[in-house]
C-alpha cells in the first residue's frame, strides 16, 4: 500500500500510533507528485518545507496529544496567501509576488502540525469553473471517459485542488468557494468538498475575490476527512472582520451515522429543464439512501433560486471589479514595460490588460458597469434584493422544520477541455446553477460523490444545511456517503 | 440653561456691473481623527515620519488583506457629533468609494456615503458681540485618507508615500448656510474651537489636519431667503467645489474670487457649469481642476469586507457624560461669573489651555483683573517671544498670586509689571518677592504727606500753577510716586495732593 493513497483519519490514527511517520508519508506524497506533472495540478511544489514541517510533526507526535492534523500532508490552492512562498492567485498579474505573511487558514493549518506540499492550480483570482483561466495552465481530471483519452476538466475554480485530492498526490486540499468553486470540482472529480456558513473560516490573507461570497473550505476523500479539516482551518479571526465568534463544534463527533426523523428538504425549483437523465436519477437515489436512513423527506419550495443565478453574476463582479482594482503595478507584482511619454493612465491600462486575463478581464468590465452611476440601482442594488430573497427562501424553509436540503451538486459530469472555449460564457456560468444560491445566502453546503455516470465519471450531490450547522450537516453526507458507497478511483494514466 | 440670543449677521452682497449678488456657501471639512492609530488598521499616525515606515500590510493593499475598524476612531467620531449637537447614528455602514490613484494603495477609499455615523447638528459662528450665524451640520462620516504622491524628486519617476494612507478623517460637511468669506473662515475657526476642545483632531492646518472642501455660488438678493423656506435647492446658483484648502487666509481670497468669476460670467448672460476647481495661491485665482470626460464616476457600493457599524445607545451616553465644556457654554460662564466683556471672554476662550490658564488665575480673584493680565501682560510676553502658553514661565498660580497682591493693595499696578517682570525671568513666589524686595505700596499716610509737603515746599511755582490750572496736580502725584520708588499708593497721594494744594 502507497501511504499516499491514505484518507486524513487513517493517516491520523496511523500516525498517532507510530505505525507510520510524517515523514514517509510526506515523501510518498512527493514522490506521486513528481509523477504527476501531466494533471497540472501543482503550480509550485515546496519539498524542503514539507520536509522540515513533517520531521517537526513527527517529533510532536513523539508525544501524546498531538492535533488530528499533525503530520499530515496537504496541498494548498494558490489563493493562500503562505509565507515566503510564491502566492500569485494563478495571475500574471501577482507575478513573482511572496507574501510576507501566512493566511489566517494556513497558519491554523501549520500550528495544528499539517504539511504543505506545495500550491495547487485554480482559476485565475478563482474566476472560472474549469481551471481554464490559470496562468499556469490548466489542471486535469484524472478521471477520463470510459475508453477516451479525452482531457477533462477538475472542475473549478478548485480544480488543481480536486484533481490533486482525487489523484492522491495529497490527503487533503484547501479550497475556496464563491460560487461553487469546492463544491463543483469536488463533484467532476469524485471527492468531498465544503463550503462552511460564511463567517466561520477567516479569509484574512486569502486573495479576494468577491468578499460577500468568498469562503474557504477543505477538499478531502473522505466525509470524516472533511470534518477533520474544517475543524482545523475554523474559528474566529479578530483580523476578519465578517468572521463569526461563534464556537466551532466537535464536527467529527457529530457523524453518528443517525438521521432518523431528520427532515430533508428537495428543493422543486432544482430540477430544471434540460436537466440530463443521470443527474435526475442520481438525485433520486440519493433521495431514496436518505429515506432508507430513516429521514423524512419533504418537497419544498425555494421560489427565488431562478433568480440566483443572474444575481451572483452582478454581485460577484462588481465585488471583485472593486477588490482588484488593487493590482495596478505600483506596489506588487506585474508592471508593464511603459513606452516613452507613457503616464500613470497608461501604466495601469498596460499592466492590467498584460497582467489579466480574459475572464477576469470580462467580470472586473461586468462589475465596473453594474456599479456606474445610472445602472447601480438596476443591476446591483436589484441583486441585492434578489439575495435577501434567496437568503429568505432558505430561512422559511429551516423555519419550517427542514434540517439539511438536498440537491445536485453540478449540472453535469465533468466535460473536455476546451470543450466549452468557442462557448458563451454564460454556458460556463450555468455550471453554478445548484451552488450560488448557498453562496448568496452564507449557508453552508458539501459535495459528496454519489455515483458514476455511464461514462464512468462521478457525480455528486450536494447537501445544504442551517447556518452554523455543519455539524448535523456533515452527518448527513456522511449517511449518504456510506449509503453511496462510493469507492472507484480514477485509473492511473498520468 | 446656556442662552445664546444672537442677532443674524448680514450676507456679503458684491456688487456686480449690472446688480447685487450674494454669496452661499458650504463646506466640507475633512479633520484628521485625534488617534494613535489608523482607520483600519494598527499602522501610526505620527506626522513627520520617515515616508513609508507607517505602513501596515492593509494600508499597502497587499492581497488579502482586510481592514478591522478601529473602535477609538468611531468613539471621538460620535463624541464630535455630541459636541456639535448632532443626531448619533446606532447604525452606519462603510462603503467604498472606487477611483485609480497611486496614492489610494486599495484602488477606492473606504467611507460613509449611505450611512454616516452622525446625522444633523449645528455650529454658531459669532461674527461680533451679540451676532453669530447659525450653520447647520447635514453629516459627519469616517472615512480613510490618502497618502502622498511626490513628483518633485526625481524628473522621470514619481513616488509615494503612504504613511498618510489609511488614518481616520471625518468629513464634516455643512449646509450651505454660509453667507461670506469672512463668515466661512470664522466656521472652520469655530469648528477647529471646538474639535480642540473635544480633543477628536488637532486641527494643525498647516500639517494638513484639517482641510476644507468649498462649495461656492451665488444668487441674487432675495433667492436665498426662498431656498430657506422651502429647502429646494433650485433656488440657488449652481455651485462650484473648490478642494483642500488648508489656510483660513487662502479660503477667504478664493471664495472671494470664485464668487467674482462666477458673478462676471452670469452678468455676461453665462452659465456656472458645476466643476471642481483649485486655488492657486500664488495667481490668487481657482482654476478647473478636471474636463467632464474626465469626471469620476466613484461606483460606490457597500464595503463587503466590514460589517454595518452597530453601536449601542448606553456607549454613546457614556461618551456624553464626559464631554468637555465646550467654548459656548465656557464663554457664557466666562461672562457670567467673572464678569468678562464678550470680547475678554472670546479671547480668553479661544485655546483651552488659555482658559485653563485664565481660570486658573481668577478663581477666588478679580475676573476682570484676572483677564486683563492674562491677556494683556501674558498673552503679549508669550506673543514677544514667541512661546505658547504651555510654555509659560509665569504659572497661573504665580500670576494669580500677583493678581492677587494688587486687589489686596499690596502693590501698584506699576510695581505689579515689574514684579511679573522677576517672575518671568527669575521664577519664584510673588509674595514673597515683594516682601523680600521691600516693592510693597506705601500706605502710611504720614510717609506719604511728608513727600507730599516737601514736593509742595521745593516747587512754589509749579504750586502756583496749579492753583490756576488743577489738571497740573497729576504732576505732583507723578513727583511724589517717583520719590517714594513707586510704592506710595497712587489714590493716597492723589487725595493728599488735593488737599494740600487746595483744589
Amino acid at each position: 500500500m502507497t501511504l499516499n493513497t491514505l484518507t486524513i483519519a487513517e493517516a491520523r490514527d496511523a500516525l498517532r500510533k507510530r505505525e507510520i511517520t510524517s515523514v514517509d508519508l510526506t515523501m510518498s506524497c512527493l514522490t506521486a507528485i513528481d509523477a504527476a506533472d501531466g494533471l497540472g495540478a501543482f503550480v509550485h511544489k515546496t519539498p524542503e518545507i514539507a520536509l522540515e514541517q513533517a520531521r517537526a510533526a513527527d517529533a510532536r507526535l513523539a508525544a501524546p496529544g498531538a492535533p488530528a492534523l499533525c503530520g499530515i500532508p496537504l496541498g494548498i490552492k494558490d489563493l493562500f496567501c503562505t509565507k515566503g512562498v510564491p502566492s500569485q492567485a494563478a495571475s500574471n498579474i501577482l507575478r513573482g509576488f511572496k507574501p510576507e505573511y501566512e493566511s489566517t487558514v494556513t497558519t491554523r493549518l501549520f500550528d495544528a502540525g499539517a504539511v504543505m506540499l506545495g500550491k495547487l492550480n485554480m482559476d485565475e483570482f478563482a474566476m472560472g469553473s474549469s481551471n481554464e483561466t490559470s496562468c499556469y495552465g490548466n489542471a486535469v481530471n484524472p478521471w477520463r471517459r470510459q475508453g477516451s483519452n479525452v482531457a477533462l476538466t477538475p472542475g473549478g475554480s478548485s480544480g488543481g485542488s480536486a484533481s490533486a485530492v482525487a489523484a492522491d498526490l495529497c490527503l487533503g486540499a484547501t479550497g475556496t468557494d464563491t460560487g461553487g468553486s469546492i463544491r463543483q470540482p469536488a463533484a467532476f472529480t469524485g471527492i468531498t468538498g465544503i463550503k462552511p456558513t460564511y463567517g466561520r473560516v477567516s479569509r484574512w490573507g486569502i486573495v479576494a475575490f468577491a468578499s460577500s461570497l468568498d469562503q474557504a473550505g477543505p477538499m478531502t476523500k473522505s466525509v470524516r476527512d472533511a470534518a477533520i479539516f474544517l475543524q482545523a482551518m475554523s474559528g474566529h479571526d479578530p483580523k476578519d472582520s465578517t468572521s463569526a465568534d461563534i464556537a466551532v463544534p466537535d464536527f467529527e463527533a457529530a457523524l453518528t451515522g443517525d438521521i432518523r426523523g431528520k427532515v430533508i428538504g428537495i428543493p422543486r425549483e432544482y430540477r430544471m429543464d434540460g436537466m440530463p437523465a443521470e443527474i435526475e436519477a442520481l438525485w433520486t437515489r440519493g433521495i431514496e439512501m436518505m429515506r432508507d436512513a430513516g429521514a423524512v423527506i419533504r418537497d419544498i419550495s425555494l421560489p427565488h433560486t431562478k433568480y440566483a443565478l443572474p444575481a451572483y453574476y452582478v454581485i460577484a463582479p462588481a465585488e471583485a471589479s472593486s477588490n482588484l482594482a488593487r493590482y495596478d503595478g505600483v506596489k506588487y507584482g506585474h508592471r508593464a514595460k511603459l513606452a516613452q511619454g507613457d503616464g500613470i493612465t497608461e501604466m495601469y491600462e498596460k499592466t492590467r490588460a498584460e497582467g489579466f486575463g480574459p475572464e477576469v478581464q470580462r467580470r472586473v468590465m461586468i462589475g465596473t458597469y453594474v456599479l456606474s452611476a445610472g445602472f447601480y440601482d438596476a443591476y446591483y442594488n436589484r441583486a441585492r434584493k434578489v439575495r435577501a430573497l434567496i437568503k429568505r427562501d432558505f430561512e422559511t424553509v429551516f423555519a419550517e422544520g427542514v434540517d439539511s436540503i438536498l440537491t445536485p451538486a453540478t449540472p453535469s459530469a465533468a466535460f473536455g477541455l476546451g470543450e466549452m472555449a468557442s462557448a458563451d460564457p454564460v454556458e460556463m456560468y450555468l455550471n453554478d446553477v445548484f451552488t450560488v444560491t448557498v453562496n448568496l445566502a452564507g449557508l453552508p453546503g458539501v459535495a459528496v460523490p454519489v455515483g458514476l455516470d455511464g461514462q464512468g465519471l462521478p457525480l455528486g450531490l450536494q447537501l445544504i444545511g442551517r447556518p452554523w450547522d455543519e455539524g448535523n450537516l456533515l452527518n448527513h453526507a456522511y449517511v449518504l456517503e456510506r449509503a453511496a458507497g462510493f469507492v472507484a478511483k480514477p485509473e492511473k494514466w498520468w | 440653561m446656556l442662552d445664546l440670543t444672537f442677532a443674524t449677521p448680514k450676507p456679503k452682497v458684491i456688487q456686480g456691473a449690472k446688480h447685487d449678488w450674494e454669496l452661499v456657501i458650504g463646506m466640507e471639512i475633512h479633520a484628521q481623527v485625534a488617534s494613535n492609530a489608523k482607520l483600519f488598521s494598527g499602522a501610526s499616525t505620527t506626522f513627520g515620519a520617515e515616508p513609508n515606515t507607517n505602513v501596515s500590510f492593509v494600508d499597502c493593499a497587499m492581497p488579502g488583506m482586510l481592514p478591522v475598524l478601529n473602535e477609538f476612531c468611531v468613539e471621538q467620531a460620535v463624541r464630535t457629533g455630541l459636541g456639535l449637537k448632532a443626531q448619533i447614528n446606532l447604525t452606519s455602514a462603510f462603503d467604498r468609494k472606487n477611483y485609480f490613484y497611486p496614492d489610494l494603495p486599495q484602488g477606492y477609499q473606504i467611507s460613509q456615503l449611505y450611512h454616516p455615523i452622525v446625522g444633523e447638528g449645528e455650529v454658531i459662528v459669532e461674527m461680533g458681540p451679540g451676532i453669530a450665524r447659525l450653520v447647520r451640520i447635514e453629516r459627519i462620516h469616517l472615512e480613510q485618507d490618502a497618502g502622498k504622491s511626490i513628483h518633485d524628486i526625481d524628473p522621470n519617476l514619481s513616488f509615494v508615500d503612504y504613511n498618510r494612507t489609511g488614518v481616520a478623517l471625518m468629513e464634516i460637511v455643512s449646509r450651505p448656510d454660509i453667507r461670506g468669506p469672512e463668515e466661512a473662515a470664522a466656521y472652520v475657526g469655530k469648528l477647529r474651537q471646538i474639535l480642540r476642545y473635544l480633543g477628536t483632531c488637532d486641527g494643525n492646518m498647516q500639517n494638513g489636519n484639517l482641510r476644507a472642501d468649498v462649495n461656492v455660488s451665488v444668487c441674487r438678493p432675495g433667492q436665498y431667503e426662498k431656498y430657506q423656506e422651502t429647502q429646494d435647492f433650485s433656488h440657488l446658483g449652481t455651485r462650484c467645489e473648490i478642494k483642500n484648502m488648508n489656510s483660513m487666509r487662502f479660503i477667504q481670497q478664493a471664495i472671494e474670487y470664485e464668487a467674482r468669476r462666477q458673478i462676471a460670467i452670469l452678468e455676461d448672460g453665462g452659465s456656472i457649469v458645476q466643476e471642481t476647481r483649485l486655488y492657486d495661491p500664488d495667481k490668487g485665482e481657482t482654476r478647473s481642476m478636471r474636463s467632464k470626460e474626465e469626471a469620476h464616476d466613484y461606483r460606490y457600493f457597500p464595503d463587503p469586507d466590514l460589517l454595518p457599524l452597530e453601536i449601542e445607545q448606553a456607549w454613546v451616553d457614556g461618551i456624553a457624560a464626559t464631554m468637555p465644556e465646550l467654548p459656548d457654554a465656557k464663554k457664557a460662564r466666562f461672562m457670567a461669573d467673572f464678569g468678562l466683556t464678550d470680547y475678554d471672554a472670546s479671547v480668553l476662550t479661544a485655546e483651552l489651555d488659555a482658559a485653563r490658564y485664565f481660570e486658573a488665575v481668577a478663581q477666588g480673584r478679580d475676573g476682570k483683573l484676572a483677564a486683563n493680565w492674562v491677556i494683556n501682560e501674558l498673552f503679549g510676553r508669550l506673543k514677544k517671544e514667541g512661546q505658547e502658553i504651555a510654555d509659560s514661565p509665569v504659572s497661573a498660580a504665580q500670576l494669580g498670586g500677583i493678581v492677587e497682591l494688587i486687589s489686596a493693595g499690596t502693590i501698584s499696578g506699576k510695581i505689579a509689571k515689574d514684579l511679573f517682570e522677576i517672575v518671568w525671568t527669575e521664577g519664584g513666589d510673588p509674595a514673597a518677592i515683594v516682601e523680600a524686595r521691600g516693592m510693597k505700596q506705601v500706605t502710611d499716610t504720614g510717609a506719604i504727606e511728608a513727600a507730599v509737603d516737601a514736593i509742595i515746599a521745593e516747587n512754589p511755582a509749579q504750586v502756583e500753577k496749579a492753583k490756576q490750572n488743577p489738571k497740573l496736580a497729576g504732576w505732583f502725584v507723578g513727583q511724589v510716586m517717583k520719590a517714594t520708588g513707586g510704592k506710595a499708593a497712587p489714590a493716597a497721594v492723589n487725595d493728599l495732593v488735593m488737599k494740600k494744594l487746595g483744589l
